[in-house]
């Protein structure tokens, strides 16, 4: 089979992550618009039109997976469970992850892709059922853009939290993780179990190779209702309609180098 | 990379049948192939390996298609959900005198072929999507993201299947830390259902010397966007076809195509010309035609207040039954339009590609359950085809142009005009029509520049906002999949001569003549590439070889 | 009605994209708190009392707030949002903001509406979805609504001018589960393009690589960043991470400016949401004009220096 590449110093191992020889990771993957692909509002204005159009794991979520799958290739984890929310073909996402790596999926049944709440409720109940050593998300999904579900799951868990990940150690009962914050980096120690959300320069995530996606086909995959797990959603916002940005309109034509200058100053006060 | 590296790295894998290309031929054979061998209870391994980042991403057509292929497939597709949903409710056929008339030919006169009566609008993107969800269903393994870059051989020169792209290989040429090498496929049968100007199918043609009794293949640049419309002038089932101005102006005498406007449903309409491209005049652009050609009031009148959703090309093999080559071949066969199975008589490769997959598939599981062994020549598809309507249609299809010019006699000038640029009167019948199309380039000095107006924003765009919305990409750190021979050329040769025609021929911005201190410099933004093969084609110098990016690379057509 | 914004502060300054909040929070109207959490943080405090429009500052000073852990902030803020009664809890899209404020609404139990560009009224806000390719309108059904605020999109309040009573909050929440190790302060002569105030942006206009030390002058001028078109990239004159656009770096500073870039749409894709777009190109019917909030048709190798001069 197809020699995998050895893991990046980004998980070193040491000595006392051996202790977590049992830490399950489980990571979350949304399905979600294509990165090439143009958003495009539809005539009615009641919400963007996704018919037909390509959809594709987070990439976000993708580097979740990889950074997961590295933490078992390393020998930190044992196992990497996967969790997809949303309607049936979700589990094509599922299905991705476990052609990168993770080992079996969860897919919770819902109509529409629930609001980041309502995520972080099913996912707390999958938290308490697989008392995972470390669960990781993405920071953000690209096509609502909220940035929540993370601090939200860590909030009903009780758990830790380190959002915006660059670096991720498991050093023994802590994870090390090396934050992007504004201005800089911040690492912090979490205590485990934790949750990480994940930003871009985690890692390079890795293609998918032909025989691992047949293989993936094979891997088991449980398929749950909110139902089962005792979770009744509720709606917190309404959608009241979507519109394109504004179009950007041209301004003036300065005639000259002091002029723009000038402008700059004093009308748009800019420099 | 060497290849030789490559062959030491790689894994393989071993199927019954590998087929290359999920488009309608590629998908039908594998469909049928599964059908056959559940009826039959025999087990029977068929993958399909797609370059387009998932099913129907590189599929770009008009399309009205004719479901009688489909319906041998699936008797049952209306109940299945095929999305097939819009029925042509008219036909409309009209000639362009200029950039403001129009004549309406009437329906009495409009040859049979051009009838659509019992056809569909609809989106043939769409359709493989649909197909590919069938076909998965039947327990084929579909590949999307995969391109088939190479294809092996046995040592006796059968056809042993193909490999795939190695991913994550930067523009030097070296890997990265995403480096993931390709695999092979191998196969008893492979299937080539690349569509228009295959890449490998290319190669085969050459290889087996497949075209050695027929003519020069012939091509078209088809152009297409997907518009939103106002609601109040949407006729759902509405089809437009015709041709004319604007590739009759002065100077492009001898150009011929045809363009086409279909209600589809959503209050969405499709719009697209296609280009001959036997055309001489090297200063054309067939992009720039497609742009003022939206002016006429004939589409103006469609399209104005409404928006432009997606915009792509694709050439289209149209050399029909005179240009087809032998199909079969030790360990093979060429399928669809990556052999040329169009009809352009009726503007339809749709369901010819699909009867084509459908026949090969039925001669091939007849075989391999009489014979497993690999490398063998279906030779028994060559009969099943003579056998098919599908030979017939095509068969038929050639004395098209003769009967056209029996009309013309009643019609005049005009429809002798539609002979020559809409129906392609050259086509099934250009017995004589043995130059290639890169060969018929006048050159620049002595052929009119065209003065194309400049977009207006609103119903004519630039190539550049017009690639936008065809959603296209490729990883930027990879060799360039736009392969130049002799890298002299372009500068050299086809500056001086043609003044470098890829610059406009290119319908995505993809050539560029930068001038620099230091003189013209060739520029090759691969990245912009719809992979719509025209360059393969229409390069006068034949310099330029389109070979397969990483997989996953290209346009992201939805709805195309 | 009676919001509460978490202040932006480093333990000794306000952060300006307090402003921008308490101006959103202005936008929906009632009495404004500005919540001041951390350890040693009197003089924000102090600062944040001064801010027009503000009303009331609470002030948690603790070791175990020193910085900012989500884990022990939120229970803090939850508690104060239910007990004093606020109905919004508004902080700023940033790092902190959208790294405190999801766990703050799970412990409420409501939901959170992230980065809004706009108050359309007391329940409805609108909200870039899609990287800002759609705006969506959208209205809070619960009765605490938890906001992160985008600050481009709201004109900050003067920093001067109010007069707020300062409260000392006493709740210690130290949950315990993390611990501050380290921090690593972003420092360069010349900001990072992402973060950058100021871009000025070459194309292939440029005619090679060594012309790009005319923008680096003018960049070291005003402290900007220096992008670069693909054709640039291509053509070999940079590197490929100065690339803005499409396939390249998005960016959206307060000032970007334009040289001998023609303005294609996959550039524009990179930098349009600048606040304010400066053009300087020799063809005037280049596409950059439409977008441009200042254009100058002139050749870049006159108009480059001259501008540096000007500076
Ligand atoms: C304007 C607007 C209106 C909306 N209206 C409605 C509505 O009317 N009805 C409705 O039901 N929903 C609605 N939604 C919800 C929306 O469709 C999203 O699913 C929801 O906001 C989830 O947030 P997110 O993915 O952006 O979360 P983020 O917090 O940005 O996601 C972070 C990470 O959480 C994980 N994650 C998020 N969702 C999933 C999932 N489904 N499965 C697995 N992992 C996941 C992923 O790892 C992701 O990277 C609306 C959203 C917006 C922005
Ligand atoms: C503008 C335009 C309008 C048209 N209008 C009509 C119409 O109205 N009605 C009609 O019936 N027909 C129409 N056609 C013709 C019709 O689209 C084609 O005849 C038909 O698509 C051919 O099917 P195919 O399966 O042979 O190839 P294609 O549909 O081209 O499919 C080939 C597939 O193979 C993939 N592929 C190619 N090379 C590789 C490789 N090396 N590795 C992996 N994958 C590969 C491609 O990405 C593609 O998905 C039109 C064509 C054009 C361009
Ligand atoms: C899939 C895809 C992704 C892409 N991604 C990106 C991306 O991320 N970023 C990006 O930038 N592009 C991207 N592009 C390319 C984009 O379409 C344009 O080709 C590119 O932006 C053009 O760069 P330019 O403006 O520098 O060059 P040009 O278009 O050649 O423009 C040069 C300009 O310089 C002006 N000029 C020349 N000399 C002078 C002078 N002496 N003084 C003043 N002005 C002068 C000219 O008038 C002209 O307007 C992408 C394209 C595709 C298809
Ligand atoms: S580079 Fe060739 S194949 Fe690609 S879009 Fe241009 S003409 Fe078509």
């Amino acid at each position: 089979m197809l020699s995998m590449r050895s893991a990046p110093a980004g998980v070193g191992l040491d000595s006392n992550a051996k202790r977590q020889n049992s830490m399950k990771v489980l990571v979350t993957v949304k399905r979600v618009l294509d990165y090439n692909v143009k958003v495009r509002v539809k005539a009615d204005r009641s919400d963007v039109d996704l018919a037909n159009v390509k959809m594709a794991l987070n990439p976000f979520c993708e580097i979740a997976v990889e950074e997961a799958v590295r933490l078992k290739e390393a020998g930190v984890a044992t196992e990497v469970i996967v969790v997809s929310i949303g309607p049936k073909a979700v589990q094509e996402q599922i299905r991705t992850a476990l052609a990168l790596g993770a080992d079996r999926g969860i897919h919770i049944e819902t109509e529409n892709s629930p609001e980041s709440l309502s995520v972080a409720k099913l996912l707390a109940k999958i938290v308490a059922d697989e008392q995972p050593g470390l669960v990781i998300l993405g920071k953000q999904a690209i096509d609502s853009d909220n940035n929540q579900t993370g601090p939200m799951l860590a909030a009903l868990t009780g758990l830790s939290q380190g959002t915006f990940a660059s670096e991720v150690k498991i050093e023994g009962d802590e994870a090390l993780v090396t934050r992007e914050v504004d201005g800089g980096l911040q690492t912090l120690g979490l205590k485990l179990p934790a949750i990480v959300t994940t930003d871009l320069r985690l890692n390079e995530p890795r293609y998918a190779s032909l025989p691992n996606i047949m293989k993936a086909k094979k891997k088991p995959m449980e398929v749950k209702t909110p139902a089962d797990l005792g979770v009744e959603l509720r709606a917190h916002t309404e959608l009241l309609g979507v519109e394109p940005p504004a179009e950007r309109k041209g301004g003036i034509k300065v005639s000259s180098v002091a002029e723009l200058v000038e402008k700059l100053k004093n009308e748009a006060k800019v420099i | 990379m060497s290849e030789a590296v490559n062959a030491a790295e790689r894994e393989s894998m071993e199927f019954d049948v590998v087929i290359v290309g999920a488009g309608p031929a590629g998908l039908s054979a594998a469909i049928r192939l599964m059908q056959q061998a559940q009826d039959a209870e025999r087990e029977l391994t068929v993958c399909v390996v797609e370059k387009g980042s998932e099913v129907g991403a590189h599929i770009l057509s008009g399309a009205v298609i004719e479901p009688r292929a489909l319906v041998e497939l699936f008797p049952d597709w209306k109940e299945r959900g095929a999305p097939l949903t819009t029925a042509v409710t008219e036909d409309q056929i009209y000639l362009l005198g200029d950039a403001t008339s129009a004549r309406r030919i009437p329906n009495a006169l409009v040859p049979k072929t051009m009838h659509n009566h019992g056809n569909y609008v609809a989106s043939l993107g769409n359709l493989c999507r649909w197909l590919a969800e069938q076909a998965e269903a039947l327990g084929v393994e579909v590949f999307p993201g995969f391109a088939a870059s190479e294809v092996l051989y046995h040592a006796d020169g059968s056809v042993k299947g193909i490999a795939t792209g190695d991913m994550g290989i930067g523009h030097d040429g070296q890997p990265k830390d995403s480096y993931t090498p390709g695999m092979e496929l191998h196969a008893k049968v492979t299937l080539f259902t690349e569509g228009c100007r295959g890449h490998l199918g290319k190669q085969l043609i050459e290889k087996f010397a497949l075209d050695k009794d027929a003519d020069p293949q012939h091509y078209g640049l088809g152009i297409k966007e997907l518009w939103d419309i106002d609601p109040a002038k949407h006729q759902p089932g509405l089809v437009l076809h015709g041709s004319g101005w604007p590739l009759t102006g002065k100077g492009q005498e001898g150009t011929s195509g045809g363009f086409f406007l279909y209600h589809a449903d959503n209050h969405q309409v499709v719009v697209g010309l296609i280009v001959d491209l036997n055309y001489s005049n090297p200063w054309l652009s067939p992009f720039d035609e497609f742009q003022r050609m939206k002016h006429h009031p004939l589409f103006a009148q469609y399209l104005e207040g409404g928006k432009r959703v997606s915009y792509g090309a694709r050439a289209i093999t149209k050399g029909g039954f005179n240009s087809l080559p032998k199909m079969t071949m030790p360990g093979a066969l060429l399928l669809g339009c990556d052999a040329g199975t169009l009809n352009f008589s009726k503007i339809k490769g749709t369901h010819t590609a699909m009867k084509s997959g459908l026949v090969a598939a039925e001669s091939v599981f007849k075989a391999l359950g009489e014979n497993d062994s690999v490398g063998q020549d279906i030779s028994a598809y060559t009969d099943a085809f003579k056998a098919s309507w599908l030979y017939d249609e095509l068969y038929r299809s050639r004395n098209f142009g003769p009967a056209l010019h029996k009309f013309g006699t009643l019609m005049g000038g005009a429809f002798n005009f539609i002979d020559q640029n809409l129906c392609g009167g050259k086509l099934p019948v250009t017995l004589h029509d043995t130059r290639a199309d890169y060969a018929q380039l006048t050159p620049a000095a002595q052929s009119p520049k065209i003065d194309y107006p400049k977009p207006d924003g609103k119903l004519s765009f630039d190539k550049l906002t017009s690639v936008f919305l065809s959603n296209t990409n490729h990883e930027e750190d990879q060799p360039s999949h736009l392969q130049l021979k002799d890298a002299s050329i372009p500068i050299g040769t086809n500056l001086p001569t043609w003044a470098e025609p890829a610059q406009r021929f290119c319908p995505a911005g993809v050539y560029e003549v930068v001038e620099e201190a230091s003189g013209p410099r060739f520029q090759i933004n691969a990245q912009n590439c719809v992979h719509c093969k025209t360059c393969d084609i229409k390069d006068p110098s034949q310099n330029i070889t389109w070979v397969v990016p990483e997989g996953g690379g290209g346009p992201t057509y939805p709805n195309m | 009605m009676a919001t509460l914004i978490i202040a932006e502060h480093d333990n000794s300054i306000l952060k300006p994209a307090t402003l921008n909040t308490v101006a959103a929070a202005v936008a929906i109207g009632g009495d404004v708190a500005l919540l001041v959490v951390g350890e040693g943080c009197q003089a924000v405090a102090d600062q944040a009392a001064q801010v027009a429009g503000v009303s009331k500052v609470l002030l948690a000073d603790n070791a175990a707030y020193g910085h900012q852990l989500a884990e022990n902030v939120a229970p803090l803020v939850a508690e104060l949002a239910k007990t004093a009664g606020f109905d919004y809890v508004l902080a700023p899209a940033t790092t902190t903001g959208k790294n405190l404020l999801p766990r703050v609404a799970a412990l409420l139990d409501v939901g959170q509406l992230s980065d809004i560009v706009s108050v359309e009224s007391a329940d409805t806000f609108k909200r870039p979805i899609y990287a800002g390719n759609a705006i969506a309108t959208v209205k809070s059904l619960d009765a605490i609504k938890v906001i992160t605020v985008r600050g481009t999109a709201f004109d900050p309040v003067a920093a001067e001018g109010g007069s707020a009573s300062i409260e000392a909050v006493t709740a210690v929440h130290d949950a315990a589960l993390s611990r501050f190790v380290g921090e690593e302060v972003a420092k360069s002569d010349r900001p990072e393009l992402t973060a950058a105030r100021v871009i000025i942006s070459g194309g292939r206009g440029m005619g090679n690589g060594e012309n790009f030390a005319l923008l680096e002058k003018v960049a070291d001028k005003l402290g900007a960043a220096v992008g670069a078109s693909r054709a640039a990239v291509d053509a070999g004159f940079v590197p490929n991470d100065m690339q803005v656009g499409q396939t390249g770096k998005i960016v959206a500073p307060e000032l970007y400016i334009a040289v001998g870039i023609s303005g294609a749409i996959q550039h524009l894709a990179g930098m349009k949401d600048s606040k304010v777009i400066v053009a300087i190109n020799k063809d005037e019917e280049a596409p950059i004009f439409q977008v441009a909030d200042y254009g100058l048709v002139a050749d870049l190798f006159d108009a480059v220096p001259e501008l540096e001069a000007k500076l």
